[in-house]
């Protein structure tokens, strides 16, 4: 089954004079166990396609179908539970709560679907230790570097075993050698349990890692990509870089 | 979840040190205005309250038992022909007395005249002397709060006068506290019958014990029945007038409840202003919440968790000042009264207050629009 299908989809916000036409009739399908980057310049709706996708925006017209049952249309009051059911969401600047240790972070989202006490004490300590911190159980936020705060944001986002993952620039904050261990594990990700993973950059050094790459334009779907071949050593240090 | 609330609470040490200053005042301004309020009640009405009478006969239309007007003696055979009635004795509380203290310069007196033999209207409290002490003539019992500064009197043995007449001090009691500040003389019917130049068959009150098993209500109206010229109340219908009389006719009791109201306003304003920047402060964390699947019903049970631990926090600090402070009070004429009706009344009251305080942040957490997460 697809994980994704999007057929139709537009997206207006405001109205009359002022709206801006954000989707113009988007056709996508994602397909589980895949890796796929969203792509386009700044405005050209990327946000907006995953925050749809997400559930955590309505679209104006069309449809969205999460493993074949339709978003659009749902109630304020249905979607919470689509998305705790489905999506893990990864952000630009991780989102953590400050006050909270690393594994405690994790334990909220265990704590959403459910998964309290010691239960959850061990659960969120196997999957910080399988994005690699199960040295940093008890650390907060404040002392981690950004590329481990965002990968307690993806043990975060694991935590309710989402058949999607959705992250917006997951990378830009992070320097090169972060960047690479976050764009590895969500690779990792996708390829385990039919995961579909969506990811928006603009950094063209994580390209390669894409199965696929969809560009926006002003709304629409452009060019496709299918996997880019891993590039040869190359002297900048880029995340492109890998043997 | 509560973690989460509890963690956010804490981690602000400052937002937080700030949030329970507030609520503490807030509590003990309400406390000692509630306090001073109980104060005044168990002023106005101790001396009907305390004398362990079922009830009272006093002339029509009192207001309060200081304003008692003399009715024959006769009265008293008719209620003791009652066979309800197990004791019935002739009782004077009278603000018609002036002592002269020592230094010379006149003090108005709450002269309370009651039956040694009867058990009733006596004082409570004794701290030296007993009631048969008072069978001497012209002795007095006076209370330690008031007898210095109001009397000049420091010590049993000590000599006043009351209307130009001869009175010792017998005894002491502590805490005999008297609304007007007229300090509360006890002392034998018949003295208090000679201090007032009434004859011997003038009396102010019967004051009455019923038979035990009696229905006091029963036999209330049928001696209001029997007697004419005189109203027969209850204890505690007296309690109520003398109440309503001393604390709310003399706007002292509207006073100390305005204060009190406008104190859980204060605290209520503290709060809700505290719990709304802390909300706002914490807008992307539950927006992340929100994506993730939350409800608002768990946004809204993390911050009135969070509210109401501050309440709780604040509450233990602020009712333990309180009884401090009203400790302090009891040295002195004006009681703050912290007993635990007041105490339980306003842990009632401190978490109503951070319900309600959390009302703005609650609807601020209801407009949270989780797609915000990935907007910049
Ligand atoms: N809440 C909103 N209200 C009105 N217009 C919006 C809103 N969100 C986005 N837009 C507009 O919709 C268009 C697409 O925005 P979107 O955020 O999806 O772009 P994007 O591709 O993510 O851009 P960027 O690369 O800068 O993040 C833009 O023109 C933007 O100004
Ligand atoms: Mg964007």
């Amino acid at each position: 089954m697809n994980a994704i299908e999007v057929r139709d989809l537009v997206k207006t916000y405001g109205s009359g004079e002022t709206a801006v036409y954000a989707l113009r009739e988007i056709d996508l399908t994602v397909n589980a166990g895949e890796l796929m980057l969203l792509m386009g310049a700044s405005g050209s709706g990327k946000t907006t396609l995953v925050s749809i996708m997400g559930c955590i925006l309505s679209a104006s017209s069309g449809s969205c179908k999460i493993y074949g049952k339709e978003t659009v249309g749902l109630s304020q009051k249905e979607l919470p539970a689509i998305r705790l059911e489905n999506i893990g969401f990864i952000f630009q600047a991780f989102n953590l709560f400050p006050a909270l240790t690393a594994r405690e972070n994790v334990e909220i989202a265990l704590d959403l679907k459910g998964v309290r006490g010691s239960q959850a004490k061990r659960r969120a300590a196997e999957l910080l230790e399988r994005v690699g911190l199960g040295g940093k159980l008890g650390s907060y936020p404040a002392d981690l570097s950004g590329g481990q705060k965002q990968r307690v944001a993806i043990a975060r986002a694991l935590a309710g075993e989402p058949r999607i993952i959705l992250a917006d620039e997951p990378t830009a904050a992070l320097d090169s050698e972060s960047g690479i261990v976050v764009m590895d594990l969500l690779k990792e990700l996708a390829h385990e349990k039919d995961r579909a993973v969506i990811a928006v950059t603009h950094d063209n050094r994580i390209l390669h890692y894409a199965d696929r790459t969809v560009h926006i334009e002003d709304g629409r779907i452009g060019r496709e990509e299918a996997a880019m071949p891993v590039l040869p050593v190359s002297t900048t240090g880029s995340i492109g870089a890998r043997q | 979840m509560a973690s989460i609330a509890i963690k956010n609470l804490f981690h602000e040490k400052v937002r937080l040190a700030v949030t329970l200053t507030g609520i503490v005042f807030s509590i003990i301004l309400t406390a000692v205005q509630l306090g001073i309020f109980l104060g005044f009640i168990e002023a106005s009405t101790g001396i009907v309250g305390q004398s362990k009478a079922d009830l009272w006969v006093v002339s029509r239309g009192v207001t309060h038992v200081e304003q008692g007007v003399e009715f024959n003696e006769s009265k008293l055979y008719k209620v003791l022909a009652d066979p309800d009635v197990a004791a019935a004795k002739n009782h004077i509380v009278s603000l018609g007395a002036q002592a002269k203290k020592p230094d010379g310069s006149d003090e108005g007196v709450t002269l309370v005249g009651f039956d040694l033999d009867g058990g009733m209207g006596g004082p409570w409290n004794i701290t030296q002397g007993s009631v048969a002490d008072l069978e001497i003539p012209d002795a007095v019992m006076v209370d330690e709060l008031y007898a210095e500064n109001k009397l000049g009197v420091t010590k049993v043995g000590q000599v006043i006068e009351i209307n130009k007449r001869r009175a010792r001090v017998v005894g002491f009691t502590r805490g005999v506290r008297i609304f007007t500040s007229q300090p509360a003389v006890f002392t034998s019917f018949k003295n208090a019958q000679s201090f007032l130049g009434l004859n011997e068959d003038q009396s102010f009150f019967l004051v009455i014990r019923a038979r035990a098993g009696a229905n006091l209500e029963v036999l209330r109206s049928r001696l209001a029945g029997e007697l004419t010229d005189v109203e027969v109340l209850t204890t505690s219908q007296l309690v109520y007038r003398q109440g309503m009389y001393w604390v709310f006719g003399t706007g002292a009791g509207i006073t100390v409840i305005v204060a009190a109201v406008l104190a859980i306003i204060v605290g209520v304003v503290i709060v809700a202003q505290t719990i709304y920047a802390a909300t706002v402060d914490h807008i992307r964390e539950y927006g992340t919440l929100k994506a993730m699947g939350a409800t608002n019903g768990y946004l809204y049970r993390i911050i009135l968790t969070q509210s109401v631990l501050s309440g709780l926090i604040a509450y233990v600090v602020g009712i333990a000042a309180s009884l401090v402070i009203s400790r302090v009070s009891m040295e002195g004429t004006l009681a703050i009264i912290v007993n635990w009706q007041l105490a339980a009344a306003l842990f009632v009251l401190t978490i109503l207050m951070c319900c309600t305080a959390s009302i703005v942040a609650i609807r601020k957490a209801t407009s949270i629009d989780p797609a915000m997460v990935f907007r910049g």
